[in-house]
């Protein structure tokens, strides 16, 4: 089975604190930590292991820019065949819909049976995966959260729906994907299996090499624009207890009292 | 001019879910005095009963009635919806499972703009609508502009505007000869109902969750000491149960259970939209995090800033000391 994932750097919510700047125009993005987008990071691995049972390659692709090598050599460490990075001015300030464009492009230039993307993005919108296929015209579900391959080019696929439930749908291949979170557990790769990637040619293809009119992607094409950042207003808010740890573990533990928690 | 807008109608058993009367409000911005058409697809006595009760709600409701449509596959709707809609449309649906399976596909082939998870929005002004979204699981939001000249489909949060109290005596247009086509590379085959735990978190009064803060499967144990000195049980957010650290039926939030506490002890949870809508019952909460701007401080009564493996075994044992 031929696979395509595409992947995206987002700033690690493990790591940072995300906080806008001064004048509204991004998030603040000194000293931030990247990493892959977990959900892409789970879809990396689904793939990596239908790969191992079923044969064939995972490629793994990302609308980036230079900084992005590093998040498809990591994916290459986990198990992924090859990357492609897709870098170009013309892209920057796609909106989802650029994005997908993008990713159709590059789609288009291989024979894939199955593409993944993750069901979101910490900074976006859950929308990049079902525009593909769409642009594509490839069947479609979305957060799934298993894959079995059935016989005669078809997939078993659970969804997760409301309340924990699971939504049971056959899918002819080749189709596309979007995969929660917690549908496998992500290989973890070290550094060393980073630098050992090192050696392995990621190209860089821009607008021209995809076939694509600049004009419909990036800035030029976005019908969607982010006009700025900001924190919303707080409402009431908590009440922020102060002091020692001891005196806050004291008046919660008060708290706590007057609700009846503690007798 | 106001655009043509209507709303994607859910339903289940012969009613409306939920969002459909917020769907209503939402698009009241959009057209303050223009028709609101409500679209609804699916099969059989249920649909009509849907098309019947949101008859009373506004003026024009279209239905969409094809056996494929007995269960709600996104593409077999996408394909009947995109089918029935006039160019210039604006659809509003709920950001929900089936709208997250819908919509983004639904754009490209209405060949309209889209826009997920609205939270908030301006009237339109020259064919141009300011919206509001959040970003990183709601620490910021963002202001985005999208042009709807050539029409949109915007999903919407839950709970972002008010359900609609307008009535109509509207009128249902059976457009069901007009669908084409609707084989699917995709069918539906069945409902699994979620797996039950050990515990049944929707019943206890006493919740303690612990969420990405936790930090690793070992601390657990530092939420399970408070919740047996509290008398509760230990619940969790989503990246708890993605790490497999507890089982699926502990966790809280649209994809995990519904809760209803008295009180709610929130240990290293951000608070993201998804955790908070199984929230349920104005519970007291309690927010433990070490970054002061989480936002779960903003939906919490009393909120500590500190690192949670710190502060919450000191708690315990003061609590066991008493």
């Amino acid at each position: 089975m031929e696979i395509l994932v595409c992947v995206k750097k987002v700033p690690d919510p493990a790591e940072n604190e995300i906080a806008v700047r001064r004048d509204g125009s991004d998030i603040d993005r000194d000293d931030l930590v990247y990493s892959v987008n977990e959900w892409d990071n789970y879809a990396v691995e689904e793939a990596i292991q239908l790969v191992e049972e079923h044969g064939g390659s995972v490629t793994v692709v990302s609308v980036g820019d230079e900084e992005s090598d590093e998040i498809i050599r990591r994916e290459l460490a986990m198990g992924a065949d090859a990357g492609k990075l897709l870098d170009d001015e013309a892209f920057h300030y796609s909106d989802g819909r650029g994005v997908a464009a993008i990713l159709a492009h590059a789609a288009r230039q291989a024979q894939y049976d199955l593409i993944l993307t993750g069901a979101q993005a910490e900074d976006a919108a859950a929308q990049v995966g079902g525009m593909l296929a769409a642009m594509l015209d490839l069947p479609y579900a979305s957060l799934v959260v298993r894959v079995e391959v059935k016989e005669g080019d078809k997939l078993e696929i659970a969804r997760e729906i409301d309340g924990g439930n699971l939504e049971i749908n056959e899918i002819d291949l080749p189709c596309a994907l979007s995969i929660q979170t917690g549908i496998n557990e992500p290989r973890y790769v070290g550094i060393r299996g980073i630098r050992k990637t090192a050696s392995v040619e990621v190209p860089v293809l821009g607008a021209a090499e995809l076939g694509l009119d600049p004009g419909t992607v990036g800035r030029a094409g976005a019908k969607v624009r982010k006009l700025d950042y900001f924190v919303p207003e707080l409402g009431q808010g908590a009440e922020i207890l102060q002091g020692s740890r001891e005196e806050i573990a004291d008046q919660l533990i008060a708290r706590l009292r007057g609700r009846g928690v503690i007798q | 001019m106001a655009p043509q807008v209507f709303v994607y109608v859910a339903h289940r058993g012969g009613q409306a879910a939920d969002p459909a009367l917020e769907l209503l409000s939402a698009a009241r911005v959009l057209s303050p005095n223009g028709p609101v058409i409500a679209v609804a697809a699916g099969h059989g006595a249920g649909l009509d009963q849907v098309c019947r009760d949101m008859a009373g709600r506004c003026l024009e409701v279209w239905k969409l009635s094809n056996e494929a449509l007995a269960y709600p596959n996104a593409e077999a709707i996408r394909k009947c919806v995109t089918g029935v809609l006039p160019s210039g449309a604006v659809l509003l649906l709920a950001h929900d499972t089936l709208g997250m399976d819908l919509g983004p596909g639904l754009s490209i082939k209405l060949d309209s703009p889209f826009v997920s998870d609205v939270v908030a929005m301006d009237p339109p002004q020259d064919g141009v609508l300011k919206l509001v979204r959040e970003e990183y699981g709601g620490q910021v939001s963002t202001h985005l502009s999208c042009d709807i000249s050539g029409g949109a489909v915007l999903s919407i949060r839950s709970g972002a505007f008010p359900a609609s109290e307008e009535t109509a005596v509207g009128e249902v247009r059976d457009k069901s000869p007009d669908i084409g086509d609707l084989s699917c590379g995709r069918r539906f085959i069945k409902i699994v109902g979620a797996e039950a735990g050990d515990v049944d978190i929707t019943k206890e009064e006493i919740l303690v969750s612990v969420g990405r803060g936790i930090e690793d499967e070992d601390n657990i144990e530092i939420a399970e000491d408070l919740a047996k000195a509290l008398g509760g049980v230990v619940s969790c957010s989503r990246p708890i149960v993605d790490a497999k650290w507890l089982e699926k039926p502990r966790q809280v939030g649209t994809s995990g259970k519904t809760v209803k506490p008295k009180v709610y002890l929130a240990l290293g949870i951000s608070g993201s939209f998804q955790h908070l809508g199984g929230l349920k019952g104005n519970p007291f909460i309690v927010a433990v995090n070490k970054n002061p701007k989480a936002p779960i401080f903003q939906v919490a009564d009393v909120g500590v800033v500190d690192d949670l493996l710190e502060f919450v075994p000191l708690l315990t044992e003061i609590i066991d000391n008493h």
